[in-house]
């Protein structure tokens, strides 16, 4: 075993797959001689060359057409966005055409697309989103968003092998925040589609990703302090496809549901996953089901007013309260 | 000079090419603007599923820098490259079975004329927002120097496309990593309704290459030879690590974007004069004028071509159309299909 941090463990999990693989090649902004702006393909250039470590124009569209283009010839690149907010400049590339490939005319583009997402580091609005709701929507992509760095190794290797594309949202607020030990010399791998009970409970059921994960336990551990109260924490791990039956059979449990995410509210994946609820549980809710999210605003810089938009452990409490009361 | 087929003739064959190739590059032409008469049959006759878009005076332009690769290099071509696909072996039944969404067709009905892959073969199919093809291509080109493999990419670009940002960053791309790839810019005049005079100021769009340090020349895009010449020597620049060429084709749309178009906005005189600079007339007169094909054998590859339409045509139109939830497999790898939403699984 060995003590990596989320970051490491990604790192770790990426010079995995090109050691394995010699299709497997990274291309983006700054990712060889820099080794990448958050270091995450740090030492990459130096032990895969050049050749397989690209670094391009500052061209999101390209970056990401190229990784399709040679992913239809049996290459898996793996893509870096410098932050995730820029993946914005290739929506048009990876909706229109990489999610289409497949179906439209049965060609496959096993590519990721990955980046640092996410807030609490006053990044400021250009680099601290969540563009996950962007691209939940468009049929023929895949979304993961691990919150843990055997995930993020597990995760970042899966999406490798996968045969569709994957866009590997990391939260950068994580990077070097937390660390686990994982094993060494083993295949981690994560499947993609299977949510994780993070923490088990009886009384209130709550959905969740990323590193809005962290702040629902630290929630979930001061409730069965103070009030004794017993939540159970879904982390999704995968947002397309999405473990409905790990959702549902807790729900079924505990017969109350509070989704959390960090993206803003409105056509944020909580109303999905409400409906979903909605849909094939209903019977079993004793209360209405809540989300806890960012506001509707773009992400402030100044850390009160960041605070104040996104999501708190203090809001999960609260609203965790209100549902345990209703 | 003897030709392969031991016809002695007039004059050399330019461009490189001797007598069996003229008469492959007269066949693709003339199958190219057959087909796409019966196409325009089918669509008054309501078998078109949704438009129809012609190519007509631009099969020289696609059929002979198509013509000007080998075997193992793809393309990816635009509306108005039907000529670039029949080159590469898409057969005239696929694009029928595409245009009339049938079952049979290469994509199932789930896409459109000419909108399907055949990477063996060496065609990608056409990307619907212009420029993205130039990344993707960029891409495939990528793979090709990563394997170094001596096969080379090349992609068409309308004038309109060139205004696209998609455009510019595959373009540069390509430059700065010096990948195998072509790219033909198509200058036909027209994006949709649109003059090339208000899609770019300036008056040669091959300076958009230049400004990114590609080697970029402009040629007669009704001339099929100077076409096939110009491709041929970009193509093998490619191969041999030359990096990228841009090639202005000039040339001009004859009909509308697509058949519904009543072309408004294209004085009729305009079309008059590029009428008489027609690619496949021009084409036909070179090779008379050299007495490189005898007439009787031009007759009889559009005896051949008739022949083999009609087949095509008939057979497509007895195929089945696609049954409805096949629609829902293949949207990935794994699920392996969407799921059928729960008000088609209950009883009316």
């Amino acid at each position: 075993m060995a003590e990596r941090t989320y970051l490491e463990a990604l790192r770790d999990g990426l010079r995995e797959e090109m050691a394995r693989d010699e299709n497997v090649f990274i291309l983006g902004e700054d990712v060889g001689a820099y080794g990448g702006a958050f270091k995450v393909t740090d030492g990459f250039v130096q032990e895969f060359g050049a050749e397989r470590v690209i670094d391009t124009p500052i061209s999101e569209t390209a970056i990401v057409g190229a990784a399709a283009g040679a992913a239809h010839m049996g290459f898996r690149p793996v893509a870096e966005m410098q932050f995730i907010d820029f993946i914005a400049c290739a929506y048009d590339i990876l909706t229109n055409y990489v999610a289409t490939a497949r179906y439209r005319a049965g060609l496959a583009t096993p590519i990721v697309v990955r980046g640092p997402s996410g807030g609490y580091v006053r990044g400021g609005p250009f680099h601290s989103q969540n563009p996950e709701a962007a691209f939940f929507h468009t049929p023929g992509l895949k979304l993961v968003c691990p919150a843990t760095a055997r995930d993020a190794k597990g995760l970042i290797k899966a999406a490798v092998r996968d045969d569709d594309p994957v866009i590997y949202f990391e939260h950068k607020y994580l990077y070097r925040r937390i660390k686990e030990d994982l094993p060494e010399g083993e295949d981690l791998l994560t499947p993609i589609g299977k949510a994780r009970v993070a923490r088990e409970g009886t009384d209130l059921t709550v959905v969740t990703w990323s590193a809005m994960v962290w702040k629902v336990l630290e929630a979930a551990e001061q409730l069965e302090q103070a009030d004794g109260a017993s939540l159970e924490v879904i982390d999704l791990r995968t947002l397309v496809p999405m473990d409905e039956e790990t959702m549902f059979a807790s729900v079924r449990k505990t017969n109350r549901a509070l989704i959390v995410h960090e993206d803003t509210r409105t056509g944020g994946v909580a109303g999905e996953i409400t409906a979903r609820l909605n849909e094939r549980v209903f019977e079993w809710l004793d209360a209405p089901i809540k989300r806890v999210t960012a506001h509707d605003t773009p992400l402030p810089y100044a850390p009160t007013l960041e605070d104040f938009v996104l999501p708190q452990t203090s809001d999960v409490v609260s609203a965790a309260r209100w549902l345990l009361a209703y | 000079m003897t030709s392969k087929a031991g016809l002695a003739s007039a004059t050399p064959v330019p461009a490189g090419l001797d007598q069996a190739q003229l008469r492959d590059l007269y066949y693709f032409l003339r199958l190219t603007r057959a087909l796409e008469e019966r196409l325009v049959n089918l669509y008054r006759q309501g078998k078109i599923v949704g438009g129809l878009y012609r190519s007509l005076g631009q099969e020289g332009e696609s059929v002979a820098s198509a013509y000007a690769l080998e075997d193992g290099d793809i393309l990816s071509p635009l509306i108005r490259n039907l000529g670039s696909m029949l080159v590469r072996g898409a057969r005239p039944i696929e694009i029928l079975r595409q245009y009339m969404a049938k079952a049979t067709s290469p994509t199932s009905g789930r896409e459109m004329n000419i909108h399907f892959n055949d990477l063996r073969l060496g065609y990608l199919g056409q990307i619907s927002p212009l420029g993205d093809m130039v990344p993707v291509m960029a891409g495939i080109a990528l793979s090709f120097k990563m394997r170094r493999e001596p096969r080379v990419g090349l992609v068409y670009v309308g004038d309109g496309a060139t205004s696209t940002g998609a455009f510019h960053e595959g373009a540069n791309f390509a430059a700065v990593h010096r990948l195998p790839l072509v790219m033909i810019v198509e200058n036909n005049g027209y994006a949709y309704s649109t003059p090339t005079s208000q899609q770019a100021a300036t008056p040669r769009l091959a300076a958009k290459g230049k400004a990114y340090g590609i080697r970029a020349l402009t040629v007669d895009g009704n001339d099929v030879f100077a076409v096939y010449r110009g491709a041929k020597d970009a193509v093998e620049r490619a191969r041999v690590g030359d990096g990228p060429t841009l090639l202005e084709v000039i040339t001009y749309r004859r009909k509308g974007h697509a058949e519904h178009d009543d072309q408004r906005y294209q004085p009729d005189d305009e079309i008059r004069k590029w009428e008489k600079a027609d690619p496949l007339d021009r084409f036909v007169e070179r090779v008379q004028r050299g007495g490189w094909i005898p007439s009787q054998e031009l007759g009889d590859i559009d005896a051949r071509v008739t022949q083999e339409l009609d087949a095509a045509v008939t057979e497509c139109e007895n195929d089945p159309v696609p049954v409805g939830d096949t629609a829902l497999p293949h949207v990935f790898a794994e699920p392996a299909a969407a799921e059928r939403l729960w008000f088609r699984q209950i009883d009316g």
